[in-house]
């Protein structure tokens, strides 16, 4: 195994920090040349005027599974060294139902708030702070709600062992599902001629 | 940008992050650290006890900021500034529908931002964490919550169609 480098012990946590920046402006970059600094842009995909949303995450997806999974299969990387978000049910139901209803209020996640706020949009800066009186608000209120924060946990657990399906197999059904996405978003933006 | 080939450039970003550092990217965590560290800092014993302010103040010897997440989402932010700047995009303006003043637009932008601020916080990520990074990585959790994103953005979209249009 030739990977992660701060898991095996290339990288020190210092040089990883520098990295990060560097990484993150990269995600940036992108973010900003794929127009997602544009509430409107992101908005659209809620009404199935610009699909720009699904084609940048899905396509980002699709390239990263498939990376992982061959530089994997390769004996590159030891995927039990990266981190894998762990699972917890109900929360990340009721987050993921929250957090949607405020991705169209709001119009950008807090990722392309930053883009957009970075590239002068005053509704990028108000959707940050926003955030960040929301994640207080959330804090003051966790000693109340700890219990249903860490309710249903599956663990650190993928689709694959979730349902007992060959890793490939949902690899290749997620390339096949975005694919398909792909089709149906071309021909919903053509049909809105934007 | 044609938006298949910023997701590209985007997923061989995630990928080079798995690679070398073995985590992913990240949004709402970085701001969980700014307002860890802010709040400690002005109310230190308001914050002690609750776990969701120590956990990213962690053992204390490490400032809560020098943090991976946050030196992350600084890049993301210079990122935005330097492609904005070079393709003649940087000016102060206010994306909007044409049907609602800027006043309310942000009103949005501000209830938007808190909520989602909520959500991610219960869902423990964002479109970033979650939706990218957990996705990519095939997580259970990370996939739940893209389909319950998106199903509750397309079921709520009627009540702002106005402010969109």
């Amino acid at each position: 195994m030739n990977a992660p480098w701060l898991g095996i012990g290339i990288l020190s946590v210092d040089q990883s920090l520098a990295l990060a920046l560097v990484i993150g402006l990269g995600f940036g970059w992108f973010l900003e040349r794929g127009g997602l600094g544009n509430a409107r842009k992101l908005a659209g995909q809620f009404y199935l005027t610009d699909m720009t949303v699904l084609k940048v995450m899905f396509s980002a997806i699709i390239t990263t599974m498939l990376g992982l999974f061959w530089l994997s299969r390769l004996g590159f990387i030891d995927l039990t060294l990266v981190y894998l978000p762990p699972t917890f049910l109900l929360p990340q139901l009721l987050g993921g139902l929250v957090f949607g209803f405020g991705f169209v209020m709001g119009g950008l996640c807090p990722g392309t708030s930053c883009v957009a706020a970075a590239s002068g949009r005053i509704d990028g800066m108000m959707l940050l702070v926003g955030m960040l009186f929301g994640i207080f608000v959330f804090n003051e209120i966790y000693p109340l709600i700890s219990g249903f924060y860490g309710s249903t946990p599956l663990g650190q657990i993928t689709l694959a062992e979730q349902f007992n399906l060959p890793h490939g197999l949902v690899v290749f059904a997620i390339v096949a599902m975005g694919l398909m996405a792909f089709l149906v978003a071309e021909h919903l933006e053509s049909r809105h001629g934007s | 940008m044609n938006p298949y080939l910023a997701g590209v450039g985007i997923g061989l970003v995630l990928l080079a992050s798995f690679v070398l550092v073995g985590r992913g990217l990240g949004a709402s965590g970085a701001f969980s650290s700014v307002v860890a560290s802010t709040i400690a800092g002005t109310a230190p014993e308001h914050v002690a006890g609750n776990p969701a302010y120590t956990g990213y103040l962690r053992d204390g010897s490490v400032h809560p900021l020098k943090d991976w997440l946050v030196f992350e989402i600084i890049g993301v932010t210079l990122g935005g500034l330097f492609s904005a700047l070079l393709a003649g995009r940087l000016r102060l303006s206010i994306d909007r529908g044409t049907q609602i003043s800027d006043r309310t637009r942000l009103f949005l932008a501000f209830g938007g931002g808190a909520i989602m601020g909520i959500g991610a916080k219960l869902a423990r990520g964002c479109t970033s964490g979650q939706a990218l990074t957990g996705g990519a990585m095939l997580s259970v959790g990370s996939w739940l919550f893209v389909v319950a994103a998106f199903a509750a953005g397309y079921l709520a979209s009627p009540l702002f169609r106005r402010s969109w249009k």
